[in-house]
């Protein structure tokens, strides 16, 4: 079925065509419509599912959770706040194995209050053992939310997983897609079959107290599952493109890199930026490719070590900042790189709280850097504005009452 | 009526817990898994029945136990019960299970009061049991909303100058079927209260005072002794609150209608050695007439007045 629809409501009807049952969820802005769309597909009768309106996103994720343990596919949404409200039930879905997925609307952390879109929401989930992937499309949301529940439930897997899609570039925009029926993609995602649950015919008790003999080795064991869910992905992507002829790329996504002696690294919407860039970057004569980061966890380790060899030069771009240190892309693509290769790596930090991210300060920035205009991380579109000028005199007469 | 003996006699609290010598919540669990049976589903948020029930790979409870994050008790059960009806929707469980959350004081006064108060709303289709020992045992006795006035606790180093919260009565303001409270040193009235809950269509909270014999400082052998005396002395009030009508149960019932005398707090106090330094000191007689105070008051809002022999 070929609809136009806001990402928001790809995601909804993505949703409805994985068999969800369950999806306890909180709103909020710009995520509303996902889960609005979501309680009419099911008032309507056009989707067969339990919706939870629960009165906060932790209680959306520990509802997630447990509707998870009995053995359902169960879904949520969130942004911003509302992810980092969650961050103790992340680690909890992850430490305690459901494979359950939940689209994050990638969207700025206040204060300054800020619904517009970067990524910082996500990039401080990291450590959650969480799969984190950043779409760029409104085709890829759909296809990606489908993906999603084949490769967290796999056997081998059994880890939850975060899609991330931009605020309002993404959300709120109309696009037209493909949207697989429930029944076509039935023959790609079967139905969830849980290793264990909650059943009163098999009594376990889940998530016990685990002694320091014990701990390291569950641990471990997310470790694993976060490895090998790389090549899952890999053949989730490859088994989708069979079935629906759709390719977005796996862990990553290449555009012109084969040639290329630069390389732009990106995620989310500001990498399909980042093509028009290349385009017209190479319309001008420079060698140059995109290497669109679609995983963040599990990070694409081999790929980038790979396909960022024998380059020139990389210029990382990040719509985040990890403060004390740098972007987060740039510092993971740095650490991958350690010790195989010599080939400088710049940061741009672009495109926070909503800035538009054009291709023209993409390409600005990228020609400055390749001649070596650039610091190792550049804050790009930031400068003073009006507001700022109007703050630092409000500053000024702070410091006079002081006196 | 129910007897002892006519309790069923499986157990589904088996041997190896790994909790402290005169446990009030580990012999409610048991009471708990008699009323409710082996169709249930146990959650349990953060609390001293997270550590009780045994650590990996052992369990002492043969239920499907989940255990949850300390601020998640009720929508943990929302998550289960929509779970439970997706799976009868598709045809695959014939029997629906009970759903019986697990919670101390702390996870429902203070830290899960936000997902228990949604729960509520909802009409999630569960047991809520707070088992109230009035302080934050498992992390070593720090109060709690839940911890009376004058109580000496490791974070209220002087007594506690703060009332307790009347939970029940916020629960009852959510208009959900049932509340009940309960009494370990009344066994079969919790029995049968667990009973009737299980019956009852929607949210049903039932709170168990639970005299935690090393947090409130008397020897072990005495906790059904001290849950009796928590009982006569109107400190804890045994009660039911169903259709809009609030009725008092067993001993308190006896009490209110005059049967039995009340007794003095300060009795009931004194066997307790996290009151010594407040019933010592110079305000100890404030303290106490403040904690007559407080029993009057829960008589009242319950009963409407304090019928003037007690």
């Amino acid at each position: 079925m070929r609809v136009l629809e806001t990402g928001n409501h790809f995601v909804a009807l993505a949703v409805r065509s994985a068999g969800v049952e369950v999806v306890p969820a909180y709103p909020i802005t710009p995520q509303t419509q996902v889960i609005e769309k979501i309680a009419d597909l099911i008032a309507e009768g056009e989707m067969e599912a339990e919706y939870i309106p629960v009165e906060s996103e932790h209680s959306a994720c520990a509802a997630l959770i447990s509707a998870s343990l009995t053995g359902v596919r169960a879904f949520s949404a969130t942004a911003s706040h509302g992810l980092v409200y969650m961050h103790e039930m992340l680690h909890y879905a992850a430490g305690i194995r459901v494979p359950v997925v939940m689209a994050n609307i990638n969207r700025a952390l206040g204060p300054g209050w800020n619904i517009w879109c970067d990524h910082q929401d996500a990039i401080s989930q990291r450590d959650t053992g969480w799969l984190q992937v950043f779409v760029s499309s409104h085709q890829e949301i759909v296809d990606t939310v489908i993906q999603a529940f084949l490769v967290t439930e796999n056997r081998d897997v059994l880890l939850p997983m975060m899609v991330n899609l931009d605020a309002f570039v993404l959300s709120h925009t109309y696009m037209d897609a493909e949207v697989p029926s429930p029944e076509e993609v039935k023959r790609y995602l079967p139905p969830y079959r849980p290793r264990w649950r909650l059943d009163t015919r098999l009594p376990v008790t889940h998530g016990s107290v685990v002694y320091p003999v014990d701990f390291s080795e569950t641990r471990e064991s997310m470790k694993e599952g976060q490895e090998n869910a790389r090549e899952i992905i890999r053949e989730a992507a490859k088994g989708y493109e069979e079935m629906f002829g759709r390719w977005h790329g796996d862990l990553v996504e290449e555009y012109r890199v084969e040639d290329a002696r630069h390389l732009i690294l990106a995620m989310g919407s500001a990498a399909a930026e980042c093509r028009v860039a290349v385009d017209s970057l190479r319309e001008e004569g420079h060698s140059v490719g995109l290497l669109r980061v679609r995983f963040f966890r599990p990070f694409p380790v081999e790929e980038i070590r790979r396909l960022c060899q024998d380059r020139d030069d990389l210029l990382v771009m990040d719509r985040n900042y990890s403060y004390g240190l740098s972007g987060a892309l740039y510092s993971e693509v740095k650490g991958v790189l350690y010790g195989r290769t010599n080939i400088p790596v710049r940061n741009l930090i672009m495109g926070l709280g909503g800035r538009d991210v054009t291709h023209q300060l993409i390409e600005r920035m990228a020609v400055k850097a390749w001649k070596g205009e650039l610091d190792d991380i550049t804050w790009a579109d930031s400068h003073s504005t009006k507001s700022h000028e109007i703050t630092k005199e409000m500053l000024g007469r702070f410091e006079e009452m002081l006196d | 009526m129910v007897s002892f003996k006519s309790l069923p006699e499986e157990e589904l609290f088996l041997a190896g817990s790994t909790a402290c010598q005169g446990c009030p919540a580990s012999l409610a669990l048991r009471i708990a898994f008699k009323a409710l049976g082996s169709n249930t589903i146990l959650l349990v948020v953060a609390s001293c029945t997270s550590v009780l029930q045994g650590s990996y790979p052992h369990s002492a409870i043969n239920l499907p136990l989940m255990n949850a994050a300390f601020a998640t008790g009720g929508a943990t059960a929302s998550g289960v019960v929509a779970g439970i009806k997706a799976l009868v929707k598709r045809g695959e469980l014939e029997e629906e299970p009970t759903v019986l959350m697990w919670a101390g004081d702390g996870g429902t006064y203070d830290i899960g009061i936000q997902a228990l108060s949604g729960a509520a709303e909802r009409e999630t289709d569960f047991i809520y049991v707070c088992y109230n020992n009035e302080m934050y045992s498992n992390t070593g006795t720090q109060r709690s909303g839940a911890t009376p006035i004058g109580a000496w606790t490791t974070t209220t180093p002087g007594g506690k100058v703060q009332h307790r919260k009347d939970i029940a009565q916020i629960m009852i303001a959510h208009r959900i079927p049932y509340v009940a409270t309960a009494s370990l040193a009344y066994p079969l009235d919790f029995y049968q209260k667990m009973l009737k809950a299980r019956e009852i269509r929607g949210t049903k909270y039932i709170e168990l005072l639970a005299p935690c014999p090393p947090g409130w400082k008397f020897p072990s052998s005495k906790m059904i002794e001290v849950s009796r005396m928590a009982v006569q002395c109107g400190m804890w009030l045994l009660y039911e609150h169903e259709d809009g009508e609030n009725r008092f149960t067993g001993a308190t019932k006896r009490m209110i209608e005059g049967k039995v005398k009340k007794k003095p707090v300060v009795d009931y106090l004194e066997v307790q050695g996290r009151f010594k330094q407040v019933l010592a000191s110079p305000e100890g007689k404030e303290a106490e007439r403040m904690l007559e105070e407080d029993v009057s008051e829960s008589i009242r809002r319950l009963h409407g007045w304090v019928p003037e022999y007690i």
